[in-house]
């Protein structure tokens, strides 16, 4: 029996979806071709580390680099944008890294032939005011126009470069450790799923998109030695950024359902399609690893910025049952499995 | 009482604090309690209640997923209409149960004419809308059989016929009760259900077996408070028939549904996928109503699909012991591995009423009992607020 990714003849979406599927085919495919002798110098943190981005010694400092592209659908979604999901996602990835100051953005376009011309003009100007937001600048790029039909409208790619002097890593967690959130979870993930379904609802239900190196930057100022790992939840949602922060830390998580903040709109859809707030993406939230004796510290900073008002302690790290998630739901607990490719709504 | 008051943390932990002091005042182990609900199993499981069990009480699901014991020959009695060119109409959880010869999905893929649908009465809009024959292939407990007997009853349109597969619950628990190798003291019985048969339903099988029944609803505080009184009548040694699910369920059921549900189906005996022959556990339809019925109407030619011999994997399955309660997931060597909702190997990997689907869904088969106290989130987010306002 063939196992592992190319137990299917083919690349199918889960592969893409942030989940078990995705990291085997980085894991098994990626990795192994990239990978080359020497192995890589003390120094440089390369693919294997699995990080958000990629990090080289420089003197007393850290370069961090990263690449991200990004295609969504619809391209433009309640609260955001392919433009400012392109920018805030390359961003944050840095920051998730400790490099909460940008030195520069790559961007590298590629455009279906017929895309209307205003809407490449609406999204430029979405990732304008979404530098602006991150004190970034984007200093080179690349465009490409493609036939009709050989690309499904608009697929923008970045890369951000940035210093830090403080390194933060994905694998950092240890027993005792603090889990904090940015803020409410969900809301990016249900808000499409919500406009792909046409599900109209009362309430506001928008996408969390934006990026939040400012925020980080608050609580690295301050509380760079208590912050033990860091991640930000994308594709795969929350379930999947801890799983990969346990399995990498070796820690047990404890996570409370009750404290999970989330918002009552993205509840309601959650309910409705049958999809864990837990399981989709955010675009604009960091999970937290923070050592015992800094939590509260901690969770003020980041509540007293605008993106880190509803910031909360969801649980804690042990050493017990390392790389499994513990959910403890007020009336028992159980494990939370890894996500393994998107969630699928009941409705469709 | 508002809904959410069914999920009070602070009632739930007297209501398990209650139920460790009675079953250690049973003083034997380990204590057996079946449930016999697809739903049930979602809660218990959604909720993670069986950590917060003692260690000493099994909550196991029995025979609760009609999709899963739906038996092989009625898949291919699909399977054999679909690929004569009928439109079938099911539920989508039917697709991809295996038959003896592949799947309606498979016979799907080889050109059939199979269509999901939510509702029987779906199925009926999709008859109005076309000339051809329609066959709903009806699976479900009597929950969803009296839906069918409301639209057949409510003449639908002559393309349209029911290829039943619908099972009744109660003799089912009687053949779980007898079961060698079944150690069930005392049976939580589905809130839905009941709400239609009424709970005194079960009376006879209760002085009949000696075994208590509690009739119970779906939110964790229900699922507590029921197996909470299920633990008292075993240690009291006095079994009855309890209704923990008041809002809903009365002695007598729902007359107009039942008047409805006899009418148009009988009982007879078949077989339960994996279980047994239950008898007077399969509902078919009665003869006055052969003009719906699609055995009557349509001659089904299912032995041309027993050829071919079930895979090695299937025949590692152990889905029908794991529906009889003798078995739980944790003792199935494909669960997980061999077997994922991606890639089922049995039934109850396939339906989202069933146990393995269930157990993948929310964790897997790890035994967190004995944890809930070892660390405490709650203490670490004492000054947290609750989500936001």
């Amino acid at each position: 029996m063939k196992t592992g990714v190319l137990a299917d003849d083919r690349i199918m979406l889960r592969h893409g979806a942030g989940g078990r599927a995705m990291r085997r085919l980085i894991e098994e495919s990626f990795c192994r071709a990239f990978a080359m002798e020497p192995e890589l110098p003390a120094g440089v943190i390369g693919l294997s580390a699995m990080d958000d981005g990629a990090a080289v010694r420089i003197g007393d400092e850290w370069l961090v680099l990263t690449t991200d592209s990004h295609v969504i659908h619809p391209v433009f979604f309640p609260g955001g944008d392919i433009g400012r999901l392109s920018i805030s996602g390359t961003v944050n990835d840095l920051a998730m890294m400790g490099a909460t100051e940008v030195l520069g953005l790559t961007c590298s376009v590629i455009i279906e032939e017929g895309f209307p011309a205003a809407d490449l003009e609406r999204i430029l100007a979405s990732m304008h005011q979404a530098c602006e937001e991150a004190h970034a600048r984007v200093i080179t790029g690349d465009t490409k126009v493609m036939g009709k039909g050989e690309i499904d409208g608009i697929v923008i790619n970045t890369t951000g470069i940035g210093l830090t002097s403080t390194l933060i890593r994905d694998c950092g967690l240890t027993a005792g450790d603090r889990l904090i959130v940015t803020g409410t979870l969900g809301d990016h993930g249900m808000a499409i799923m919500a406009t792909r379904h046409g599900l109209a609802l009362e309430g506001p239900l928008l996408s969390d998109v934006a990026p939040i190196n400012g925020l980080i930057h608050k609580v690295l100022s301050d509380y760079a030695e208590s912050v033990t790992a860091m991640k930000d939840p994308t594709r795969g949602g929350l379930a999947s950024a801890l799983h990969e922060m346990a399995a990498k830390g070796n820690v047990g998580i404890i996570i409370d359902e009750a404290a999970l903040p989330v918002r009552p709109a993205v509840r309601a859809v959650s309910e409705l399609v049958g999809v864990d707030p837990m399981l989709v993406a955010n675009e604009g939230k960091a999970v937290i690893g923070v050592r015992q004796g800094a939590t509260d510290a901690v969770l003020a900073a980041l509540r007293s910025h605008p993106l880190g008002k509803d910031a909360a302690i969801i649980g804690l790290c042990t050493a017990d049952r390392p790389g499994m998630l513990v959910l403890d739901t007020g009336f028992g607990r159980r494990l939370l499995a890894e996500p393994e490719g998107e969630p699928l709504p009941r409705i469709c | 009482m508002n809904p959410l008051d069914f999920r009070d943390p602070v009632r739930a932990n007297e209501l398990a604090s209650a139920l460790a002091r009675d079953v250690a005042a049973i003083g034997r182990a380990p204590v057996s309690i079946m449930h016999v609900c697809g739903s049930h199993e979602q809660a218990i499981a959604r909720f993670g209640l069986r950590a917060s069990l003692p260690r000493d009480l099994n909550v196991i699901m029995g025979p609760g997923c009609p999709v899963c014991i739906t038996d092989m020959p009625e898949i291919d009695e699909g399977i054999a209409l679909a690929l004569h060119g009928v439109r079938v109409a099911t539920y989508g959880d039917m697709l991809r149960v295996p038959g003896s010869a592949g799947s309606l999905a498979d016979a799907r893929a080889a050109g059939a004419r199979i269509d999901t649908v939510y509702s029987v009465s779906q199925a009926v809009d999709l008859a109005r809308e076309t000339k051809e024959e329609v066959v709903f292939f009806a699976t479900g407990f009597e929950t969803t059989a009296v839906a069918t007997a409301a639209v057949i009853l409510g003449t639908p349109p002559p393309n349209f016929s029911v290829l039943s597969a619908h099972k009744y619950i109660p003799p089912v628990m009687e053949i779980v009760a007898e079961m060698p190798g079944s150690r069930v003291e005392g049976f939580l019985a589905a809130g839905h259900a009941a709400s239609i048969t009424g709970w005194g339903i079960f009376e006879p099988f209760v002085k009949r077996h000696r075994i208590p029944v509690v009739v119970g609803g779906f939110e964790p505080l229900d699922i507590l408070a029921a197996l909470v009184r299920l633990v008292e009548m075993i240690r009291d040694g006095e079994p009855g028939v309890a209704n923990m699910f008041p809002r809903c369920v009365t002695r007598e059921g729902n007359r107009n549904a039942l008047e409805q549900l006899w009418r148009v189906f009988r009982p007879i005996g078949g077989r339960w996928r994996g279980i047994a022959h239950i008898p007077n556990g399969n509902l078919r339809l009665r003869d006055e109503f052969a003009w719906v019925d699609a055995r009557k109407r349509f001659t089904i030619d299912v032995a041309s699909l027993w050829q071919q011999a079930p895979s090695s994997l299937v025949r590692q399955c152990i889905c029908g012991n794991i529906m009889s309660g003798i078995a739980s997931p944790a003792d199935c060597p494909l669960f997980g591995r061999e077997c994922t909702p991606e890639s089922p190997v049995g039934a109850c990997m396939v339906s989202s009423e069933g146990t393995c689907k269930i157990w993948h869904q929310y964790g897997g088969v790890l035994d967190l009992r004995g944890t809930t106290n070892d660390v405490c989130p709650r203490c670490v987010t004492r000054d947290n607020e609750r989500g936001v306002a």
